[in-house]
């Protein structure tokens, strides 16, 4: 008797924790995007209309690159090069993290705990004020051209070129790329990999075929979590890129200084759409690989 | 641990604490600047002290901080748990999307769309201010639960299935299989979550800006109000203190830990012992 | 871990309820809720006035009733606008510059004040009377003013160079200056090189400027907002045009090889924030109060001592501990010869820009930033 209840009473429990969730992602998840939505498709006089979503593609500016002048869409190349950056700071968070997560979930349970909550001490330190410190250190005159000078090298010129920008991305994402893998490897069985050697894997072997796919889940939690956030950001832009690198987050925060809230609004419902997209596919794909597997 | 990973990590530490290792130095500083060293002085600790308001951001930040990392953690977990049980491929569909919005739209998007529903269902309601700490709780808990959802379905994903079953299968209840078999296999995800929810947070400014109300104020909305004019001093010397209060505290707990583990191995030897 | 966070969590608990006891209030209290920039009132710290505890004391001590300020800070007009308009807060007293005013004011978001509660305003000179963005003084009292100037090193600045503009468009300092990251001020500053009105709604104007601004870009070090302390503390930069105030922070803080001086160019902005009351005002006359309070000597002082902005107050500017705690050359500097100050004010201070023309400056900004 009790045998047969119990799945279905096991499907309605786990209906009922999803619940919560359920009713808060529609209230304050959809509802607001909602009104995301409304002004997107309407103007100053809240009249509908599609100007603000065409404007995005259309838009076009003058750049003189030399003696050339040319036309180009304001807003796709923003968005481009916004992708671009967030691209590489993923990908250098995924190439450095991945071996530290690795380190940490082989360490003692001590060492663990400690080196976890050492990587996200620095993120408890306000977001502005970690900033100013990387100029400090980043600056033509700052500490880091001051050590280079001292051992005979340098001077380097990193603040306000690309590099900058990408240091300060990696550095403010880099715990939400580490902390998805350890928690994923932390609980990895250390018998799989012994088994792999005994079977005549070397060390890389083992990483490819049984570290890697096993990690997978963690690793698309922390890409998602560094690549989505790091799209739309403004402020390290600003600062570590000496104003000079205008992504779309800049761009909505512009709009949103001159008083044009609904073409901000515009901006950021087509950015969510472009993205909303790629993840489908993304997670589609990785659904694949796991049935494959 | 090897050499090279010792080496490894004490590289990322590097990383990881350069910038910090400015604010405290900078924070011993006479002058107000940030890129010039003038003098060795305790002035700005001494400035924070007496400074009511930003110790009362203080307090609210992490009271802030405390009560949406906890629920969002709760929620979250939850969520994933369900979530992973879905079968129905569009629902899931629809969930995996409902939980990427909060952080792919800009934060600004976010604090002004939150606003005016806040408002919207104030006036719904009569109310004539309808931003207060509530708001700005749900707020903080609304970004917060795609990392914690994030952090624990990898590890539901991760869990043997026959676990719960086999549990189960003894005469466990579902809830009771629930609470001594998945959540331990997935504890490190859920910690990891909400240590996540916490520093997202502690940090947030723009979101917070929008949905605060009269009289309660971050300090993250503290510290960037400031730049019309400079940041103070006084904001790295806090830094410093945040970074050796929390490392004193682990130092403690590791100490604490370390003697409790030293215990039970007595308490097995003695046992071993005796038979 | 999970030790550690139990220990984390049960300090921060009670720290948290320790703080929150401490700060428990009877029920009978007024509140008084204040709206201002951030670090923009004299706060009790390195051991200045502090203005808002002095308030509740004074006003209790004079009305025997207690009373207690909520008072917020925001970063920029767009912010307090956005925040205001929307209806979420309440305010009884806020500090919008300007251009903002009269776009408050047109949109009846302002309440005219009763000058009866206010006797203080006439400490405010004759020159900051029926300005533009308040033509009748119905709305708005005057707080600060202020002017954007051209900051150099002079170690590395020469002499035969400043004065004008010009200065920010010289090849010699190549990747040594530092321009506006705000649109509207950064293209003021090629309109006053050019001699083109800032409030213009012909597009051909800015465009002009647009170009100006391009034939800068290759010169400019970095587009900087609050980052221009540190850049020219340490002589990272060496030309930077920024509000004159916040020049005298750059000097007490500036390196050894480092010698920062500050001109300002014939025509440059003027900028005034005034106090004014929302519409969403509580309690008019305790924000009228209020207002008249920091008119009075004390506070007016302290605050412009504090901020570092030039004060419209007679009460300051002619108080001779204050013109000694500033110097004569700092004086100089903030309160320079201009003539009439309502008339320059009115020709070359910026004006609220209708939606298309600053549309059309938030595309053209885009199109530098992009190229």
């Amino acid at each position: 008797m009790r045998n047969a209840s119990a799945p279905a009473r096991r499907g309605l429990v786990y209906r009922m924790v999803l619940a919560p969730y359920s009713v808060w992602a529609f209230l304050f998840i959809l509802v607001p995007l909602i009104f995301v939505a409304y002004y997107a498709f309407t103007d100053q006089n809240f009249n509908f209309t599609l100007d603000n979503i065409t404007r995005f593609f259309t838009a076009t500016s003058t750049v003189n690159d030399g003696a050339v002048t040319r036309e180009i869409h304001t807003y796709l190349v923003i968005f481009v090069r916004s992708l671009k950056l967030a691209v590489i700071s993923t990908a250098i968070c995924l190439i450095m993290g991945y071996p530290m997560a690795y380190i940490i979930s082989r360490a003692s349970q001590r060492t663990q705990n400690v080196l976890i909550t050492l990587i996200m001490i620095p993120m408890w330190m306000n977001f502005l004020i970690r900033t100013y410190a990387w100029m400090t250190i980043l600056q033509d005159t700052g500490i880091l051209n001051g050590l280079l000078a001292r051992i005979g090298l340098g001077p380097v010129h990193i603040i306000g070129t690309e590099a900058a920008v990408i240091i300060g991305m990696v550095y403010d994402y880099f715990p939400y790329m580490i902390l998805p893998i350890y928690s994923v490897m932390a609980k990895m069985d250390v018998k799989l990999l012994e088994a792999a050697r005994d079977l005549g894997c070397n060390s890389a072997g083992v990483l490819r075929r049984v570290i890697w796919p096993l990690s997978l889940p963690g690793v698309i939690s922390g890409v998602i979590m560094v690549l989505i956030p790091s799209i739309s950001t403004f402020y390290i832009s600003q600062k570590l890129g000496n104003g000079k690198f205008y992504l779309i987050g800049d761009a909505i925060e512009g709009q949103y200084a001159a008083n044009n809230l609904h073409f901000a609004a515009a901006i950021a419902f087509i950015l969510m759409v472009i993205l909303l997209v790629c993840m489908a596919l993304m997670q589609r794909g990785a659904n694949k690989k796991a049935m494959v597997m | 641990m090897k050499t090279s990973s010792k080496i490894y990590t004490a590289l990322i530490m590097l990383f990881l604490f350069a910038p910090i290792a400015i604010l405290l130095v900078f924070s011993f500083n006479e002058s107000k600047s940030l890129s010039v060293f003038s003098k060795f002085s305790l002035y700005w600790y001494k400035e924070l002290i007496r400074d009511s308001e930003t110790l009362n951001a203080v307090k609210n930040t992490l009271l802030l901080a405390f009560c949406a990392a906890a629920i969002s953690t709760v929620m979250g977990t939850a969520a994933a748990v369900g979530m992973n049980k879905l079968r129905n491929r569009y629902v899931r569909a629809v969930m995996d999307t409902a939980t990427n919005i909060p952080m792919i739209n800009p934060e600004i998007i976010t604090g002004i769309s939150l606003m005016l529903m806040f408002v919207f269902v104030g006036r719904l309601f009569g109310a004539a201010t309808s931003l207060s700490f509530w708001t700005m709780l749900i707020a903080h808990v609304t970004f917060c639960l795609p990392y914690v959802i994030l952090q624990v379905l990898p590890k539901l994903q991760q869990m043997d299935k026959s676990l719960p079953e086999a549990a189960m299968d003894l005469g466990c209840t579902p809830v009771r299989a629930f609470f001594k078999v998945e959540i331990p296999e997935i504890m490190p995800g859920i910690v990891t979550g909400l240590i996540m929810a916490f520093t997202l947070s502690l940090d947030d400014f723009v979101i917070s800006y929008f949905t605060a109300g009269n009289g309660f104020q971050t300090l993250p909305i503290r510290i960037f109000n400031m730049t019309k004019k400079t940041v103070t001093p006084k904001m790295y010397a806090l830094a410093t203190i945040t970074f050796f209060v929390i490392l004193a505290l682990l130092l403690i707990s590791n100490l604490s830990d370390g003697e409790t583990y030293r215990q039970m191995k007595l308490a097995k030897q003695k046992k071993k012992a005796k038979s | 871990m999970k030790k550690f966070l139990s220990i984390l969590l049960a300090a921060a608990m009670l720290c948290c309820l320790s703080v929150s006891l401490a700060g428990c209030g009877s029920s009978d209290t007024l509140i008084l809720n204040v709206y201002n920039w951030g670090e923009y009132i004299s706060d009790g710290s390195e051991g200045s006035f502090d203005t808002i505890h002095a308030f509740e004391s004074w006003y209790e001590e004079t009305y025997g009733h207690k009373l207690k300020v909520n008072y917020d800070t925001y970063a920029s007009n767009e912010d307090m606008y956005n925040k205001i308009s929307s209806g979420a807060v309440s305010y009884d007293v806020i500090v919008p510059s300007d251009y903002m005013i009269a776009r408050m004011a047109d949109e009846g978001m302002l309440l005219p004040l009763n000058f009866d509660n206010i006797p203080n305003y006439q400490y405010i000179e004759d020159s900051f009377r029926g300005l533009y963005y308040d033509p009748d003084d119905q709305y708005s009292v005057p707080y600060t003013y202020g002017v954007v100037g051209i900051i150099y090193n002079a170690n590395a600045v020469d002499k035969a160079d400043i004065g004008g503009w010009d200065l920010m468009w010289n090849d010699k300092y190549a990747g040594q200056i530092l321009q506006f990251n705000n649109s509207r001020d950064a293209f003021a500053t090629a309109q006053y090189k050019l001699g083109l009105d800032v409030n213009d709604t012909d597009k051909s104007s800015w465009d002009a400027a647009l170009t100006e601004l391009k034939t800068q870009a290759p010169l400019v070090k970095s587009y900087v907002m609050d980052e221009v302390y540190n850049m020219m503390e340490s002589g990272e930069a060496a030309v930077a045009a920024y509000y004159v105030g916040d020049y005298f922070t750059m000097v007490d803080a500036q390196a050894e090889s480092v010698d920062l001086q500050c001109f300002v160019p014939e025509v440059t902005n003027y900028f005034v924030d005034a106090m004014c009351i929302p519409s969403c005002c509580q309690n008019k006359e305790l924000a009228e109060i209020f207002i008249n309070y920091m008119l009075s000597a004390e506070p007016a002082i302290a605050n412009a001592e504090y901020i570092y902005y030039a004060s419209p107050n007679s009460l300051v500017y002619n108080d001779a501990g204050y013109q000694e705690e500033l110097g004569e050359e700092a004086m100089a500097i903030l309160y320079p010869e201009i003539g009439d100050f309502s008339q320059y004010y009115n020709k070359y201070a910026f004006r609220n820009l209708d939606s298309e023309t600053l549309d059309y400056l938030n595309s053209l900004w885009e199109a530098l930033k992009i190229s």
